[in-house]
């Protein structure tokens, strides 16, 4: 992350030459968290990219944010009357704003709206971004299969929905890849953000045998209980570097600022245009934090392989040959999933023992 | 076996302690006849207060004390409302968990992710491991067995000494204490201020203790949990301990189960920490030696005396 | 040293001066705290109380907002002030509005793609039986099985709870949804949909059930026998008892009444202005409404105007954050306050406050 503010001394002189030179009203941007920036997962990324964008366009941008608004009607006013307050473009950071976004979006065809992890996309003003998460998955999968000792690993996942499906898929696939003798155990915490059941939950998987957490809920409980017990786990949403070099071997972390740089860029000097993008490690919107030097230097150095393919796109981590949980077949030989059925995932693949709820 | 009991035991243990901590000075707090339903914003209001100073003083002990010390506050100011402005109890409960979640917040701004010390476990490392008994009995942190200790003494107190004899006439009749020459609001304050610092107690267990961190809305209902259990243990604090175990258990078991894979509806295995309780508190309530629910005569009544 | 005397009846004119003076004093209250963020207090002060309802940059979207976020939280509060009047403690109207609004929705969605004009009043009557049988469940086990109610209503909420994330992942996702979770949408389905029924007002059904709501229970309490038994029981129940008021048949209607209007307000907000059944539902209106009840003395015009003044605080609350980026925090302590304040003054209503010299005793 040290790299970062280099970067944005870059990026604002960029964009700086392209800027009117005249002052003028600042031009504002909202934001509508689900849960707080001090949630130090989710929502915390979302804010670091928000102070990104101030750090970059300086006096030429305004944020606002609202923080912890509820998913549904709440949010269709919360926008509202963000605008009202005079917001030029609006950024709601989660899957449940699809609706109030768009409803909002009809209303005001002036204002540029981005809506994260949704699909719906109603009007011409509407753009959707959504991260390649699975891709970070397949590398901390790739990690925990060389590293665990008892070969079962622990997965803490949230609400069985194709995002968080994925990331099981993607992390078991590239551990079975390098250990053909790696099981996983997943436990539905049915929840987001509630640090003592995830830290119940983490337990209750160590008890079960598991020497490697991952987890796809926001706060960092569980990586206390895999500190005190002395086993690993991996930094999820943000770095979580406060828990390194162990448990915390390495992390999978949302990084937004790129994308909220470019397309505040884009609105503000007209260029902004509706899109759809799903990125991942090429465009950097999915970070792997620090691999620390708990991990063995030649499982590092393949990871560090692995990173680089991600990266320069060449590697898909949904590649066949790869069954579905029922033994049929999934992917052919070579094949690569296409992105609607990534979306819509709701199975596991082969080799998982659990079902998925429902 | 799919789950193995020793891990089980340790883990319930771990799991029903804040709630044990909170539900055990609630129990004091209706007993003495008083209804605070801010146990939510008490604990939380502990648990930023514990890990603020925690971190400062490098001591957790110290820690835990603020934890009380902030509980206890949030509690005065209930006292304050209920007991000499003789507010409504069950509204200015919630309205202090309204505003024990926002101060909490306002507090602990910046404080995420900071350094903790060391949690200390009284008994020495060897004892851990000796078989069964090791990890159930003497492998947890110090709160723990204070959270424990504190039951047996509330017991003793509430049915042994003169202090609980007293408590609980004030909660059974507060006009006749009154007449007794009792004080019956110094003593209904006394005992809000206790459910306070111990729902403190509470809150800085989860995060001094379990989870290690701060972070906003971490209690996430366990204030909630606390006040059923009350009601669940009908006002005795031995079944308060029962119920936090029971309902900690389930809970660590149906984690537990899904990590074992056995073919039961996650969403049913999650609602079955409260299904559960609801159906043994059926089986006790319904049987018919014990008639009396047991609800202190005098709870959530304001008491006034124009002397 | 000072001391309160009981008055014989509550001040009329504290009954109307007490929340005044406690919406100043938390202002003072409030604004000191805004200055100790080193924030404008003057600035958040008219933020939040004037500018939803008078200044022309918001009150023309807020005023109506007003209406959609109270019109729950009055409809609720209502059918628990019956309840709490007898002594009867449900505190799980939250669990029965999340019920209420998957029976509702499950029951339009159960006829989709139809439009029949009648589906509309089967899911209003779908959403008030689920909420009733909700309710029902800690009814009859007070009654029957003697098991009380405070528990079984507040730990069914996390029950529904569960039950609502399977809906939304699971036995209510919409099948167009590409896999994610949620139900259709409800309210842009002519047939399923609870509109907007003045352009502009924010009035839809369940505002107008709320405001119907309000003017039975005010002539239920003061103009019918069961009115007078509900404050029979529980103000003297052993006299109640003697008064041949049936104990359990008063459980049963209070519960049963209290759990159908909850479950109204789940069927109109998800048919109106959620939209549609998703994990995270139900945000807290159940609970609220137990606080608006007693804000509102459990007098149905004290909870209406109790619904109304919450709402204008969270509106407020919010337009305060984004205009001047008061932290939602610091929001929720000064709503805190607010109560705090409205809930100690009433005791100038109800005691006259008196200055008497110690007694040598």
């Amino acid at each position: 992350m040290k790299l970062l503010p280099k970067f944005l001394t870059s990026a604002a002189l960029a964009v700086g030459l392209a800027m009117p030179a005249f002052a003028q009203d600042p031009f504002k941007v909202g934001f509508i968290y689900v849960g707080t920036p001090g949630d130090y997962g989710w929502t915390y990324e979302h804010d670091q990219a928000r102070l990104a964008v101030e750090a970059t366009y300086g006096d030429a941008v305004e944020t606002v944010y609202l923080e912890s608004v509820p998913e549904g009607a709440d949010a269709e006013r919360s926008i509202t009357q963000m605008i009202l307050g005079g917001a030029d473009m609006i950024f709601t950071t989660s899957f449940g704003y699809g609706e109030a976004t768009n409803a909002v979006a009809a209303r005001f065809p002036d204002v540029y709206f981005e809506h994260a992890t949704g699909y719906m996309r109603e009007h011409a003003n509407v753009s959707t971004y959504n991260a390649r998460f699975y891709e970070g998955r397949a590398v901390l999968g790739h990690i925990a299969g060389q590293m665990t000792e008892s070969n079962i690993i622990g997965y803490i996942g949230s609400y069985p929905i194709p995002e968080v499906i994925q990331g099981i898929n993607s992390a078991f696939l590239h551990a079975r890849a390098v250990n053909p003798d790696v099981e996983f155990r997943v436990v539905w915490a049915y929840t987001w953000f509630d640090p003592a059941i995830e830290a119940d939950a983490a337990q209750a998987l160590i008890d079960a045998g598991a020497d490697v957490i991952m987890q796809h809920t926001d706060s960092t409980a569980p990586q206390t209980v895999a500190q005190e017990a002395g086993i690993i786990s991996f930094g999820q949403a943000s770095d979580m570097i406060q828990f390194a070099p162990r448990p915390r071997v390495a992390s999978i972390i949302d990084n937004w600022a790129p994308y909220y740089i470019r397309r505040v860029g884009e609105a503000m000097n007209g260029t902004w245009t509706q899109s759809d993008i799903w990125e991942g490690m090429p465009e950097g919107m999915v970070v792997i934090g620090e691999l620390t030097e708990a991990i063995p230097a030649e499982v590092r150095a393949s990871a560090q392989e692995m990173i680089d393919a991600l990266k320069a796109g060449t590697y898909h981590p949904f590649t066949g040959p790869i069954n579905k949980q029922d033994g049929s077949p999934w992917l052919a030989a070579g094949e690569v999933a296409d992105d609607g059925t990534l979306l819509g995932m709701n199975f596991y693949v082969e080799g998982i023992t659990g079902d998925i709820p429902n | 076996m799919i789950v193995d009991p020793v891990t089980l035991m340790v883990a319930l243990i771990t799991v029903a302690t804040p709630v044990l901590l909170a539900a055990i000075g609630e129990l004091v707090v209706e007993k003495a006849g008083v209804l605070n339903l801010g146990v939510e914003g008490m604990m939380i209001m502990g648990a930023v207060c514990g890990f603020v100073v925690a971190h400062h003083s490098g001591s957790a002990a110290v820690g835990f004390a603020a934890g009380m010390a902030g509980g206890a506050a949030l509690a005065m100011l209930f006292a304050v409302l209920t007991q000499l402005l003789m507010a409504n109890q069950v509204a200015s409960g919630l309205a202090l968990t309204l505003f024990g979640l926002g101060l909490a917040a306002l507090i602990g701004v910046g404080y995420g992710g900071r350094d903790l010390p060391a949690v200390y476990r009284p008994f020495p490392e060897v004892w851990h491991d000796i078989a069964v008994i090791g990890p159930i009995v003497f492998s947890h942190s110090a709160l723990v067995y204070v959270a424990l200790l504190l039951v047996v003494a509330v017991w003793l107190v509430l049915t042994r000494t003169r202090i609980g004899l007293v408590l609980r006439a004030v909660g059974e009749n507060h006009d006749a204490a009154h007449a007794l020459g009792y004080k019956v609001v110094r003593i209904r304050i006394a005992a809000i201020l206790f459910g306070g610092a111990c729902a403190g107690l509470g809150g800085a267990f989860l995060s001094v203790v379990r989870v290690q961190n701060w972070l906003e809305g971490m209690t996430a209902g366990a204030g909630w949990i606390a006040l059923a259990l009350v009601v669940f243990a009908a006002w005795k604090p031995w079944r308060v301990l029962l119920g936090a175990w029971l309902f900690g258990g389930i809970a660590a078991l149906q984690l537990r189960l899904q990590a074992a894979e056995v073919g039961v509806p996650v969403a049913l295995l999650d609602a079955s920490p409260y299904l559960i309780t609801i159906i043994v508190l059926v089986i006790i309530s319904s049987d018919r030696s014990r008639a009396a629910l047991n609800a202190p005569a005098m709870l959530g009544r304001i008491f006034h005396t124009s002397g | 040293m000072i001391a309160l005397e009981k008055r014989p009846q509550p001040a009329r004119g504290w009954v109307i001066g007490a929340p005044l003076l406690a919406v100043v004093l938390t202002m003072i209250a409030g604004g000191i705290m805004f200055a100790a963020l080193g924030k404008d207090p003057v600035g958040a002060i008219r933020i939040i109380f004037w500018d939803p309802l008078f200044s022309e940059q918001f009150s023309g979207y807020s005023r109506p907002q007003l209406l959609v976020k109270a019109g729950p939280l009055i409809l609720i509060a209502i059918g628990l002030s019956l309840g709490f009047r007898a002594g009867i403690w449900n505190i799980g109207a939250e669990g029965q509005y999340i019920v209420g609004a998957l029976c509702g929705a499950a029951f339009g969605l159960a006829f989709w793609p139809s439009t029949h004009p009648l589906i509309f009043p089967g899911m209003v009557l779908a959403g008030l039986l689920g909420g009733v049988l909700w309710a029902m469940i800690p009814a009859l086990l007070r009654v029957y099985a003697r098991t009380n109610e405070i528990l079984v209503s507040l730990l069914l909420v996390y029950v529904a709870e569960a039950m609502l994330a399977s809906a939304a992942t699971g036995w209510l996702r919409n099948p167009e949804g590409a896999g994610f979770p949620g139900s259709r949408n409800l309210a842009r389905h002519a047939g399923t949909d609870n509109p907007e029924l003045i352009a502009g007002t924010g009035m839809h059904w369940g505002v107008l059930a709320a405001f119907v709501a309000v003017i039975m229970a005010y002539v239920i309490m003061t103009r019918h026998v069961l009115g007078y038994q509900i404050r029979l029981a529980g103000q003297a129940p052993r006299a109640a008892r003697f008064g041949g008021v049936n104990a359990g048949r008063l459980v049963i209607l209070c519960m049963g009444v209290s759990g159908a209007l909850a479950g109204m307000a789940g069927l109109f907000e998800v048919a109106g202005p959620a939209g549609r059944i998703s994990i995270d539902f139900n945000v807290g209106y159940g609970f609220t409404a137990i606080i608006v009840a007693f804000l509102g003395r459990l007098n149905p015009i004290g909870i209406l105007l109790a619904g109304l003044l919450l709402a204008l605080t969270f509106i407020g609350g919010e337009l305060a954050q984004l205009m001047l980026g008061i932290p939602a925090p610091a929001i929720q302590a000064f709503q805190g306050m607010l109560l705090f304040f409205l809930l100690a003054l009433d005791v100038l209503a109800n005691y006259r406050v008196k200055l008497k010299r110690r007694v040598a005793a």
